[in-house]
């Protein structure tokens, strides 16, 4: 494999590994912020004991979204070289930011959170992990806004001397249509992944009778926020794509597979077949829908991708524009029938639920369980599909992929590099499920008062 | 001074944020078990670094992040010509990261002791290795025309760079013991003044001989000041270590590592990394950096947001001042803290006490 498809590699498997723990460091940070003011208002004791449960599950899950970070931000310069000095410029300032703004007070207040229970008044405290949540959202926001330059880059100029990308407004590349869209999106995907990790959580410990008084309170909070954060994933990334269409119209075209422009254009729910153009063997289309979506009108147009292909290479040269399709578009249809599906499932589970029941039937506890993996696979295969229905790209319409790599390092160094990742990473997820699993056993146990100060340590201390 | 200068220095002052505060942190993993005999005991000196290291760190993730915006081709240069060092950085900070969180969380003295293993290794090369990373960016590195790094992993580890990795490794030790011996009490105490006084023993020559020979290959009349003044600064610190004033030796590591920093941008300055190929293909602090409107940009966000940072970081060293005792971490199960006298009804306290209070014993589960 050539330094480029390795590089290729180690940035997928680094930075979707990465987005395991993001959405849930994201979502769940909120959600305990919520548990913790609720104890702050009601002095209800089952309400400290959810904060501390879920706490801690945020606090396993944080631990490794942490350090994988610190991967992501080297690595633009270790394998992106080339990439890193033609967009330094722009790209480099949001990532700056998000260091000095966002990762400064995450990690500040959640180590004041943590520590701090017994040393900060409980308004102070619940403070602190308010800035947590703020910090991790603020973060999110800095880094989508780096990340949707590339897809659709704002705000700069080429340098004729220099030939690298310089920014021209600052607030054009953090006001960026992509960015806002791009944000709202992953916001409630990562509210989602809160809300299924509650779910399944509380649906292990109410299976067995344990702690009902806790888990049913917040099994039908997470139904409720799984149902509205997976109504507001849907409603922010029919947004996103209709942005998508105008802004990289090939993007849209490979994600239905659509080859030749249609008005009206169906939108295409399964198909078995090749998907490079040639007949299909079997598939299911709605008719209209795609067109709808894309331009809001039933009758709108929709470009094929032959057709967007031979626009490009009367813009850009010569060249092949086209990302692998088949990639592109089952990740697409993957991301939001997963997702909608664990929203079904928030749906359901408030029905059965209703008026304080508890429901018997074990497929119930089962499916919950279940859907737990749902919005982690949907977010994964979100960035596979965003990320690969760019390509060639890596600055969309700017910078190819191919010119992005890094010059002076060698395969082998890539490869020992994606070898240790891979391998560090795959001990690290099976201990952190091993310890969160360890932990939703344990269960929400009652606080027991201690008897005098002096042999109390703190709260959550290492 | 042009703007890009004064991101040079600003650079320079997240990397002496980074050397100072982690620094320490680095320091006590690095000396846990030597400081620390029993399981309760190497608790109280990962729980003296608790709150703060994560927010330490961010000190490392900033200065990258920085030099990105500020310096791109210094960025990219220095990332991918460093790339096998960078890389066992990276997997020392991950393991060490994780294994704060997960060492207390299962109760298995084989499970404790694979972490505390991970959290010594995870500091020591880390410590090491950034200055290593330092004596070659002073020294310089084989760059070509394109500002391509054209050495391997063997042109980092000269003796020079490594006697820099030394210098880091002992100081950084050094002033995790004096921050150890300001934290703790009674015997935790006295054993952390006594590796601290060891440490030195090896930190004050092997320090003032990196320190030497910077000078006399890079140095010039200001920073043979700083550099002289560093030394100084050392030998305070290592008295006031034996004269048990813990504060004041802190205080006098903090400043021997700012103005080690200093000397070394000082000896830098104006290249950001010098090629030993050619010198005219050396990286400039004014051919690296950004175009104007960037480095306006960051200045403004900088000189905004770095005093309310330091605000509250310093609130939060405030927060955590006391000293810790070990018998507030002798916990015997994960779980269960040993309770004498055998203490454990559930009855809750009226009066609505503090969360403390009410959480009590329940304790380090999962
Ligand atoms: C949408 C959200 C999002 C996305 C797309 C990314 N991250 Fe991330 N990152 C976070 C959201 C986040 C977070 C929620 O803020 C984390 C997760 C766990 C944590 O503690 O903070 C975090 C942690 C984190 C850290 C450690 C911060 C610390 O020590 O506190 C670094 C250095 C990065 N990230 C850098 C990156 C880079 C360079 C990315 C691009 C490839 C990236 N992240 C993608
Ligand atoms: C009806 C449902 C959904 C629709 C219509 C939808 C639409 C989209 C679109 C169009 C993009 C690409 C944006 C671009 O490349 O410019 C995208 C990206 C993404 N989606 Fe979805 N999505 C849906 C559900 C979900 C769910 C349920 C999740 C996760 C829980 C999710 C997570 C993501 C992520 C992480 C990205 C990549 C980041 C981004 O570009 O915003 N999506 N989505
Ligand atoms: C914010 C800065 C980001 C930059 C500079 C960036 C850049 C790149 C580059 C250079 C590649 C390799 C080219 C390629 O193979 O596509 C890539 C691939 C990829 N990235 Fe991003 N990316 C960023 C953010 C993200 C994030 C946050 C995620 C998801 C968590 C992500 C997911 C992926 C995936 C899944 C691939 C693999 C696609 C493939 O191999 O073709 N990216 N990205």
């Amino acid at each position: 494999m050539s330094v480029l498809d390795l590089a290729r590699w180690q940035f997928a498997i680094t930075t979707v590994y990465h987005f395991i723990f993001v959405p849930l460091t994201i979502g769940l940070s909120l959600v305990v912020a919520c548990m913790q003011t609720a104890w702050f208002r009601t002095r209800n004791d089952v309400y400290l004991r959810m904060t501390k449960f879920f706490g801690k599950l945020f606090l396993i899950n944080m631990a490794v979204g942490v350090v994988t970070g610190i991967v992501q931000e080297f690595q633009f310069g270790m394998n992106w070289s080339q990439y890193s000095r033609f967009v330094g410029n722009i790209f480099g300032a949001p990532l700056a930011m998000e260091a000095l703004l966002a990762f400064f007070l995450e990690s500040t207040f959640i180590g004041l959170w943590v520590f701090g229970w017994d040393k900060l008044s409980p308004r102070l405290h619940l403070a602190t992990i308010w800035l947590t949540a703020i910090g991790t959202s603020l973060s999110a926001y800095f880094i989508l806004a780096a990340n949707s330059w590339m897809q659709h880059p704002v705000g700069y100029r080429i340098d004729p001397v220099t030939h690298r990308a310089v920014l021209t407004s600052i607030w054009a590349v953090l006001t960026n249509s992509t960015a806002i869209n791009a944000w709202t999106h992953v916001f409630f995907a990562a509210l989602l992944t809160a809300a299924v990790v509650m779910i399944g959580a509380s649906a292990w410990n109410l299976a067995r009778g344990k702690f009902t008084d806790v888990f049913r309170k917040s099994l039908r909070a997470g139904l409720a926020l799984a149902l509205g954060a997976g109504l507001a994933v849907a409603i922010t990334g029919d947004l996103q794509a209709r942005l998508m269409d105008s802004q990289q119209p090939m993007k849209m075209a490979a994600a239905e597979a659509l080859y030749n422009t249609a008005s009206p254009a169906p939108f295409s729910l399964i198909t078995i077949g090749a998907l490079n153009g040639d007949k299909e063997i079997w598939s299911v289309k709605v008719p209209y829908l795609l067109s709808l979506i894309a331009t809001m009108d039933p009758n709108g147009t929709v470009q094929g991708i032959n057709n967007v292909e031979k626009a490009y290479v009367k813009k850009y040269g010569p060249g092949d524009y086209k990302p692998y399709v088949p990639v592109v578009y089952w990740s697409f249809r993957l991301m939001v029938g997963l997702g909608l599906l664990a929203a079904l499932f928030g749906a359901i589970g408030l029905w059965l639920t209703r008026r304080r029941q508890i429901p018997r039937s074990r497929w119930f506890y089962r499916a919950a369980l279940g859907v737990v993996v749902l919005p982690y696979l949907a977010s994964a295969l979100g960035w596979i599909f965003t990320e690969m229905g760019r390509q060639p790209w890596t600055v969309f319409g700017v910078l190819t992929t191919s010119a992005s790599v890094s010059n002076g390092v060698t395969s082998s160094s890539v490869i020992i590099s994606m070898t240790a990742f891979t391998l560090v990473y795959a001990v690290l997820a099976a201990i952190a499920i091993r310890l969160a699993f360890a932990h939703i056993r344990n269960g929400a146990p009652e606080e027991v008062p201690a008897p005098s100060d002096s042999e109390r340590p703190p709260v959550f201390s290492y | 001074m042009t703007l890009a200068d004064f991101w040079f220095i600003l650079i320079a002052v997240l990397w002496i944020g980074y050397f100072v505060l982690e620094g320490f942190d680095f320091g006590v993993g690095i000396l846990l078990p030597v400081i620390g005999r029993s399981d309760a005991e190497r608790r109280t000196l990962i729980n003296a670094i608790g709150p703060v290291w994560d927010g330490n760190e961010v000190w490392l993730i900033t200065a990258g992040g920085a030099t990105f915006a500020a310096f791109p081709l210094w960025y990219a240069t220095m990332f991918s010509g460093f790339y096998l060092a960078l890389l066992i950085i990276l997997l020392a900070l991950i393991v060490r990261g994780v294994a704060f969180e997960f060492r207390s969380k299962v109760d298995d003295p084989r499970w404790r002791a694979r972490w505390d293993l991970a959290i010594v290794v995870g500091s020591a090369l880390p410590a090491l290795l950034w200055g290593v990373a330092f004596g070659n960016i002073v020294r310089g590195v084989p760059i070509n025309a394109d500002g391509v790094f054209t050495g391997n992993l063997l042109t980092l580890l000269n003796p020079y760079a490594l006697l820099g990795g030394l210098a880091t490794l002992t100081l950084f030790a050094l002033h995790g013991a004096v921050f150890l011996g300001l934290k703790t009490t009674g015997d935790l105490r006295d054993r952390s003044r006594a590796a601290g006084v060891r440490v030195a023993i090896a930190a004050v020559p092997i320090a003032a001989a990196f320190l030497l020979v910077s000078q006399v290959a890079h140095g010039n009349a200001w920073t043979d000041l700083t550099a002289a003044f560093a030394a100084a600064a050392l030998l305070a610190g290592v008295a006031m270590l034996l004269r048990k004033r813990e504060g004041l030796a802190f205080a006098g590591l903090a400043v021997t590592l700012l103005l080690a920093v200093v000397t070394l941008f000082g000896d830098l300055f104006p290249n950001v990394l010098p090629s030993t190929t050619d010198p005219a293909y050396s990286l400039t602090v004014a051919n690296a950096s950004s175009a104007h409107y960037t480095l306006v940009v960051m200045t403004w966000v900088a000189l905004i947001f770095t005093p309310v940072v330091l605000a509250y970081q310093a609130w939060t060293y405030w927060v955590f001042r006391k000293r810790l005792r070990v018998t507030d971490f002798s916990v015997s199960s994960a779980g269960a803290v040993i309770r004498p006298g055998g203490h454990g009804d559930s009855g809750q306290r009226p009066g609505g006490p503090s969360p403390a209070a009410r959480s009590g014993h329940r304790q380090a589960t999962s």
